[in-house]
């Protein structure tokens, strides 16, 4: 049987009044890259501190590499990406990852094989004796993730590594990534992205109110929050009259003129759907048909109301 | 490990002006200003700037004149111009230089003044010296005064020989023809002596021979003062750099590279225990280059002292350290940092003697000044550079020292225990 590179059980942590954790369990399996998603608050920073160590839980374990781990245990095998920038901003590139594969236990031996492998590998060789306060948001992104990576840990926990960056830098975090992959390691990662989430992720798993709430590939997601749904939308040749009423779960855009409407199954309802828009006194100008999306299903599983 | 955090933290600062010029610059600046205003900078700007108006014109008015042209503290002239140029000054003139603030005192010698007794009887109708003067300011007067006592004896001993034989004869009898002789004689080596300038001091020790004998430190003259004020200034920056470096845990806990820190083998004591030894050199090295800049430029005896000198600058250092990490944990950032950091600083700086020295306050302030940190830093300071004590006797300030390290150090890792589960 395979170890699992991680496994969390019934982790719990409240601070004050506010629970943040209420029993989370999920794993990673070996070589994947698990999305971890979930609205603000719900519950996915706080977990990915409790495996990092930076956390006490309340209840539950963590389990790495078979390994349960305490709070003080350490963690050779885990590499944590913040979310923040965290890299000195007058130190150039290399100074930064020299200290901080240093701090995190590389030889001095191996340390300047480390350090030029993570410039190639992060595209900063041409601009390594550069202080960073000089770079890009793109540039401090690779080195922030970089600096984490010259241990060479087997599980890497990235907390939004592709916030506030352009779609280059975004792609080019995302190869890096996928050759980490390339070469064993394990990934997880938090994201608001749903399409990213939706177009890299092995595996995703929902967080909200501390729980997990699905888990599974993007079709399993899917097909456990959604069933066989698809949404159809219909194009309007005025907009949809304030008077009128609308069956649960349609939707109307802000212009007025675009109707979604879910529909279960779609030789039998789409006829229905078309004579309650005329019986509503709208003419139908279009209609086509899609299938339902990560964000279909996250909406669908964590509700539309806003958390902050 | 500790050496990456002290490679972090000597990187930063020698890419950081703005923390170089507060950590040497600015000390250096604050130093050399309260050096040359109280130190050994002194010169003749530092002299009281006289006028005399001499209406009189006889011989030991003249002799007044220039016996106070001889004194030390002050700097006279008798016409409009300093250089000595311009129209004699007369009472109007004398007047005008006092109101129009050029200076603070003018000495107006009558007519008829250096033929009236004025040695050993005064005559109700003998004419008054008038000394005009500007009363905002307190000292120069008063200086003024006194020294126009002391010339008043000393300008002319030949003729204070004349009045006082002229009163022994009026009192006591004419002297007989051999004494009158000796005496004559006398009155002449007087004179001649007053006119030789090798003998010109023996003249004017009339009295008992008084002589100042600096005993804190035969040969250094004014130093002792500098001393005290790179002390002064040196432990007040000290804590400002202190709490500015120690700040940088601030700025990393918002970067989140205090995050990667703690998350690293140093975990919170080592980083902070790393943080405190950075900011001990950082402070050795100021203190260094302050006390430096004061041998060379202000003639401080550090060569001669080096052993006392690096004693308290290594404790000193490390308690001020200490100092700003507890200053740094107990802030939530940068600003709040700054804001406490300058309060509380200037007030221990005010109270503990780093800009106005401790033996000047009263009792009380003292006693109160023994709760800062400042107090018992510069004691120590003052020990070795006054003092010439040996590094023995430095065990009272050492002790507190040490003592006030470890409380502020126990503080900073109480306070930043908050930062660990962030």
């Amino acid at each position: 049987m395979t170890t699992l590179p991680l496994r969390v059980d019934g982790a719990a942590k409240s601070f004050g009044k506010v629970q943040a954790l209420a029993g989370a369990s999920f794993e990673v399996r070996p070589g994947e890259l698990l999305g971890l998603l979930g609205p603000n608050g719900a519950g996915k920073t706080t977990v990915i501190k409790a495996i990092a160590g930076r956390l006490q839980l309340d209840a539950g374990t963590v389990e790495v590499f078979g390994r349960v781990l305490t709070l003080r245990d350490p963690r050779p095998d885990i590499g944590l990406v913040p979310q923040e920038l965290a890299v000195y901003p007058l130190l150039t590139a290399r100074e930064n990852l020299e200290i901080f594969g240093s701090l995190y236990g590389v030889s001095k031996a191996d340390l300047g094989k480390r350090v030029a492998w993570a410039l190639q590998w992060s595209d900063l060789n041409d601009r390594a004796n550069e202080p960073t306060k000089r770079f890009s948001g793109g540039m401090r992104r690779r080195l922030n993730i970089a600096c984490s990576l010259l241990h060479q840990p087997k599980l890497v926990l990235l907390d939004e590594p592709t916030v506030g960056v352009d779609p280059q830098s975004r792609e080019r975090i995302y190869e890096m990534l996928a050759s980490l992959r390339q070469s064993g390691v394990s990934i997880v990662l938090t994201t608001h992205h749903l399409e990213e989430a939706e177009q890299r992720c092995d595996r995703i798993v929902i967080i909200d109110h501390g729980t997990i709430v699905a888990a599974g590939t993007l079709s399993e997601l899917l097909h456990s929050a959604l069933g066989n749904a698809r949404s159809v939308d219909v194009r309007l040749q005025s907009p949809w009259p304030a008077s009128a009423s609308r069956p649960d779960g349609w939707r109307v855009s802000d212009d007025g003129r675009v109707l979604t409407v879910p529909v279960a199954n779609l030789g039998k309802d789409l006829a229905a759907v078309l004579a309650r828009i005329d019986g509503a006194g709208a003419e139908v100008g279009d209609v086509s048909m899609r299938g339902s999306t990560l964000h279909d299903a996250f909406i669908a599983l964590t509700g539309r109301e806003l958390r902050e | 490990m500790i050496g990456t955090l002290l490679r972090i933290g000597f990187i930063n600062l020698s890419r950081d002006r703005v923390a170089q010029a507060l950590v040497f610059l600015l000390p250096i600046m604050f130093f050399s200003i309260f050096a040359s205003i109280f130190g050994n900078q002194r010169d003749s700007t530092s002299k009281i700037k006289i006028g005399v108006a001499d209406l009189d014109q006889t011989d030991y008015s003249r002799k007044f004149t220039a016996a106070l042209a001889e004194e030390g503290g002050l700097k006279v002239r008798t016409t409009e111009n300093e250089d000595g140029t311009g129209a004699v000054l007369d009472r109007a003139k004398a007047e005008g230089l006092v109101k129009n603030g050029t200076v603070p005192v003018a000495v107006v010698l009558p007519k008829g003044f250096g033929s009236s007794n004025r040695f050993f009887s005064r005559d109700a109708s003998a004419p008054k010296i008038e000394l005009l003067a500007d009363v905002s300011d307190p000292i120069a007067p008063q200086m003024v005064q006194g020294l126009l006592q002391k010339v008043s004896f000393t300008a002319a001993p030949d003729m204070l020989a004349t009045e006082g034989m002229g009163m022994l004869e009026k009192y006591g009898g004419p002297l007989t023809a051999a004494q009158r002789s000796s005496m004559q004689e006398w009155q002449k080596l007087l004179a001649d002596q007053v006119q030789n300038p090798d003998v010109k001091a023996a003249a004017s020790n009339l009295g008992p021979a008084i002589e100042i004998v600096n005993v804190m430190q035969p040969g250094y003259g004014n130093v002792s003062i500098v001393s005290f004020y790179a002390a002064g200034i040196g432990v007040m920056f000290l804590l400002f750099s202190c709490s500015g470096a120690a700040g940088t845990l601030l700025d990393e806990l918002e970067t989140g590279t205090l995050g990667r820190l703690i998350g690293s083998r140093l975990g919170m004591s080592g980083v902070l225990f790393g943080k405190w030894m950075f900011l001990t050199l950082m402070g050795i090295l100021q203190l260094t280059v302050m006390f430096t800049w004061g041998a060379l430029v202000f003639h401080l005896p550090l060569a001669s002292h080096l052993p006392g000198f690096f004693v308290m600058t290594l404790f000193t250092a490390s308690a001020a350290a200490a100092f700003g990490l507890l200053l740094a944990t107990l802030c939530g950032t940068r600003a709040q940092l700054s804001g406490i950091s300058t309060i509380v600083i200037l007030a221990m700086s005010a109270i503990g003697g780093s800009m106005f020295p401790r033996f000047l306050m009263t009792d009380t302030m003292q006693k109160m000044g023994l709760v800062t940190f400042n107090a018992w830093a510069l004691d120590g300071y003052i020990k070795v550079f006054w003092r010439e004590a040996p590094i023995i006797d430095l065990w009272p300030q050492l002790l507190v020292l040490t003592g006030l390290c470890a409380v502020f150090l126990t503080g900073a890792r109480f306070f930043a225990r908050r930062w660990e589960t962030l």
